[in-house]
């Protein structure tokens, strides 16, 4: 059953049918080609998904779109130029890079709430943001230095 | 020029001589150390792709018309399936195609000429036997392939699976690997390795220590799952857009499997989303898509989920090792032995668990037996570093038991044994640098009274050691191209494929390098069968020490065509020309942008071609390393911190040591889940897997990460080519469960020999010190 809804991603605003019970990350990666958010396990249990809503990390496998509501939608698109995804390249924090924008997705609303996070600050913050490839040193002191933390 | 040679090639410690023809390795290594671009740290060329999103992976492609498979596993450990009725299957909204496991009953209308007169409904459905998937009728394990669907949509494919109506006989699964052993029920032949006299050296013996270590069962868990898209067109060619860690060995596996040309098969993989070893071949998701691919004329998507990848993507084999060794009372050893059992699973390779024992120390009297077991468990994968993780948890608990038994310095017992020739065959190595790994330990190793001291309350502290030994030389054949452009832009161009480790960074900083451009006029174009030479797989850390010197050929054959033209272009002679951060330099004093000359070129182009030189012949080229490990253990608890590693590593030459410390970090964050948190266990009674989700498979996060040193020998291997360097994907998990078990030991004089480490077996072994402690002593157990 399909259900119109309009949803507004990065600023832009979309006006869509979506069927009862798809994810934002389904909407997101299938109906407007935003793959930069990825999706890994499909259960709200990595974090690969992590979208804002309103300024709030969401995971977008776990969301359905027709929840969202007004609030906007920040993807990994949306912060394309945003300082920390410079200082992921220049730190290293990424290898395969799955699971990187949604890593940036997250540090940035850790960044918004708490500009110079302490280590056990970001380590609490992130914890929901898993690296197969164990990136996590770099990905800290990524977040660390766009937080002035060193 | 082309010779015809023989050669060794080896990827995971196994070697085979073959003919191949090589190009010869003309040029000389760079003198060591840090160079205008190899040896610097460089930030990953493709890291803003990958940062922003942009990069397309395989899970984001989606080709017009494409189909979607949805694949029934089994639920059973072992099971037969009597009989498979498709029909409610079939005429479900959006199914195209079928595909039914051989020796299952099918029901009359399942008949070819019966779905051939279906009217309506099915249209161009096809529910016919599978004969290239590898479909059963009779799984092995839980998720072994049965049957599949390929429907419109993912959502309408699985829908559809749950109306086959299959009928089970559950069967009674193998699931115990001693058992497994004594009944026979091996993937093959037990292997033997020995040298001297087992008995003789254990007679010769002052002190002998035995001890059984068991490892669990661990899940790769790539981020991206597996998953390919294929697609038929022209004439009967094949495109397969697939996570791989080796574009041509699944364009051989592939071929071979449909009966086709090799180069019929494109295998495009330009971003991957880790493999660790699990997606070196095609796997059945490949050969299910290709073959509804072909049915449906449509293209098709097959991919794991997440819970499938628990079951269906391979893992890490449990292995139990029974091990003894023996030394004088100054530590010389006289006798190692083990009986190594790899719980393999359904299918796979026995990886060699022996293989630290047979390698690492200078010992006379040696004997290995190791058993692959065949179970109906999900099949293992090479996991980075296979049988070697495990086999060095093994041996280097028992030195350090060893060691404690002798009381001594358990470094310095692992100098006592130091193998100045490769201790199986006697051949020498192209280099080797652990003891230099040593004594940069040194300092580290020094920390352990303050580390001790540091212990507080019910909190221990310790630090403890373990060696590594790998391979890591590559090998041929690999090739490379090279293009320079009008504007001095060059770009790479070779079939490999980056699986995250940072190859195509490394190999653009060699181009950079003999080219004497800076990196930034460098591009690399890889991941496309079609598109590029022959490269290496990305396995058995050999993807730089392969591609590497291929590369740099490459670029040395076009930087010799461009000062060609520059010594006729201004007149100078050849010889007094090279080329410094895009300049083209005469004798040290006149110098000129290389674009004066590219300029000249037009629409005209610069191509060069490189390939990878042989081998040494008859050396042992191997990767060393040491690592030390610094814990806190509540013994009240048995809650364990790692708190520090230490991994110093001898790979050769450092490429980019910025990208190097990565894969040294990221080795140890797994051997830290290795150590301490994974496990993918079984239910003991069905056989069935209880870890299918992220939640409740513990893999490490950012909060559970220890400081990490990382340091490099980082001196040239002399006689393995132009390079010098050798791969580092591997060694850096290998050593590290055994530095934390040691670690723990000297924290609390407590031997852990199962992993994980959880706090069930910490406080096992904790129990297990204060009654051996209480028996010493010679009071009466409580």
């Amino acid at each position: 059953m399909l259900e119109s809804l309009e949803l507004t991603v990065n600023g832009d605003r979309h006006a869509l049918d979506a069927p009862v019970g798809r994810s934002l990350a389904e909407v997101l990666r299938d109906d407007l080609g935003l793959t930069g958010t990825k999706i890994a396990c499909y259960e709200g249990h990595c974090g690969a998904c992590t979208v804002l809503l309103d300024g709030v990390p969401a995971l977008s496998c776990i969301t359905l779109v027709h929840a969202v509501g007004g609030r906007g939608v920040t993807t990994i698109e949306g912060l394309r130029e945003h300082p920390l995804v410079d200082a992921f390249v220049r730190e290293d924090a990424l290898q395969c890079g799955f699971c990187t924008p949604g890593q940036i997705v997250s540090a940035s609303a850790l960044l918004a709430a708490n500009p110079r996070p302490t280590r056990e600050e970001i380590g609490h913050a992130m914890a929901g943001n898993l690296c197969r490839c164990g990136a996590y040193r770099n990905i800290e002191a990524a977040i660390a230095s766009v937080g002035g933390g060193r | 020029m082309a010779r015809l040679i023989k050669t060794e090639k080896e990827v995971e410690g196994h070697y085979t001589e073959t003919w191949v023809v090589v190009e010869e390795d003309v040029l000389e290594q760079w003198p060591a150390g840090p160079r205008a671009v190899v040896g610097q740290p460089a930030p990953r060329i493709d890291g803003h792709e990958r940062a922003r999103g942009e990069a397309r992976y395989t899970a984001d492609l989606a080709l017009p018309g494409m189909l979607h498979t949805a694949v029934l596993r089994s639920p059973y450990a072992r099971a037969r399936v009597r009989r498979i009725d498709a029909s409610r299957a079939l005429t479900a909204p959006g199914v195209r195609a079928v595909l039914l496991p051989e020796g299952a009953d099918l029901p009359p209308q399942h008949a070819p000429e019966a779905i051939a007169s279906e009217p309506g409904a099915i249209g161009a459905a096809l529910a016919e036997r599978a004969r290239v998937a590898p479909l059963t009728s009779e799984p092995g394990y839980e998720g072994h392939a049965v049957a599949a669907v390929a429907a419109e949509t993912q959502a309408q494919a699985q829908a559809a699976l749950r109306l086959l109506a299959v009928d089970w006989e559950p069967l009674e699964p193998l699931l115990d690997a001693d058992d497994a052993v004594r009944r026979k029920s091996l993937v093959s032949e037990p292997r033997v390795n020995e040298r001297g006299d087992l008995e003789r050296g254990l007679a010769e013996a002052d002190v002998v220590v035995e001890a059984v270590y068991r490892t669990q069962n661990v899940l790769h868990n790539s981020l991206e799952t597996h998953q390919a898209i294929c697609h038929w067109h022209g004439d009967g060619e094949l495109d397969v857009y697939i996570s791989t860690q080796f574009v041509w060995g699944v364009r051989d596996a592939v071929a071979e499997r449909f009966g086709l040309e090799r180069d019929k098969v494109r295998v495009v993989c330009e971003y991957m989303g880790g493999g660790f070893g699990s997606k070196n071949g095609p796997g059945e998701y490949t050969l299910i898509a290709a073959e509804l691919a072909r049915r449906t004329g449509r293209p098709v998507r097959c991919a794991l989920d997440r819970r499938d990848e628990s079951r269906a993507a391979g893992n890490r084999n449990a292995t139990i090792q029974r091990l003894v060794a023996g030394a004088r009372a100054d530590g010389t050893l006289t006798a190692l032995g083990g009986e190594f059992v790899n719980a393999v699973g359904w299918d796979g390779l026995s990886a060699s668990t022996a293989g630290p024992m047979q390698l690492l120390y200078a010992c006379d009297n040696v004997r290995t037996v190791e058993y692959g077991a065949r179970l109906n468990t999900p099949p293992n994968a090479a996991f980075r570093a296979p049988g070697f993780v495990e086999g060095t948890f093994g041996l280097e608990c028992l030195i350090d038991e060893l060691a404690a038994k002798l009381d001594l310095d358990p470094l310095e017992v692992r100098r006592r044994n130091y193998a100045t020739t490769d201790p199986v065959n006697e051949r020498d190595y192209s280099a080797k640098g652990l003891e230099r790994c040593y004594q940069l330990a040194e300092r580290h190793w020094a920390r352990r009274d303050d580390v001790r001291a540091r212990s507080d309350g019910a909190w221990k502290r310790g630090v403890g050691l373990a060696s590594q030994i790998w391979f890591g030389a590559g090998g041929p054949p690999s090739y490379a191209w090279l293009r320079l452009n009008a504007e001095g832009h060059a770009t790479v161009i070779t079939a490999m494929q980056d699986i995250g480790t940072g190859t195509r960074t490394a190999v653009a900083q060699i181009a950079a390098e003999e080219l004497g451009f800076p990196l930034a006029r460098v591009s690399v174009a890889l991941g496309d069968s079609a598109r590029g030479p022959f490269a290496s797989i990305s396995a058995g850390s050999s993807t730089t020490p392969s591609m590497g010197p291929a590369v740099r050929a490459a670029a040395a054959d076009v930087k010799r065509q461009l000062l060609e033209i520059a010594a006729q272009r201004y007149a100078v002679d050849i010889s007094t020309l090279t080329v410094e951060d895009g300049r083209i330099v005469a004798g040290g004093s006149r110098s000129w942008p290389v674009e004066e000359i590219t300029g000249l070129l037009g629409d005209g182009q610069l191509l060069g071609k490189g390939a990878r030189g042989p081998n040494p012949t008859g050396m042992r080229v191997l990767t060393f390393g040491v690592q030390v490990a610094e814990v806190a253990v509540d013994v009240g608890t048995g809650e364990v911190v790692v708190e520090r590693v230490a991994a110093i590593h001898d790979v050769g030459r450092i490429v980019n040591p910025l990208g190097a410390r990565s894969q040294v970090e990221g080795g140890i964050v797994q051997a830290i889940g290795y150590a301490l948190s994974e496990a993918r266990l079984l239910d003991p009674a069905s056989g069935t897997v209880l870890t299918k989700t992220l939640d409740a498979y513990k893999l490490p996060t950012i909060a559970d990460v220890p400081e990490i040193v990382t340091e490099f020998v980082d001196e040239p291997d002399p006689h393995l080519t132009n390079l010098g360097s050798k791969g580092l994907g591997e060694p850096p998990i290998i050593p590290t469960a055994a530095a934390i078990a040691n670690a723990i030991r000297d924290a609390t004089g407590a031997d852990v020999r199962s992993l994980p480490v959880t706090r069930e077996e910490m406080l096992r072994a904790l129990r297990e010190a204060r009654e051996r402690e209480r028996d010493r002593l010679g009071a009466p157990a409580a």
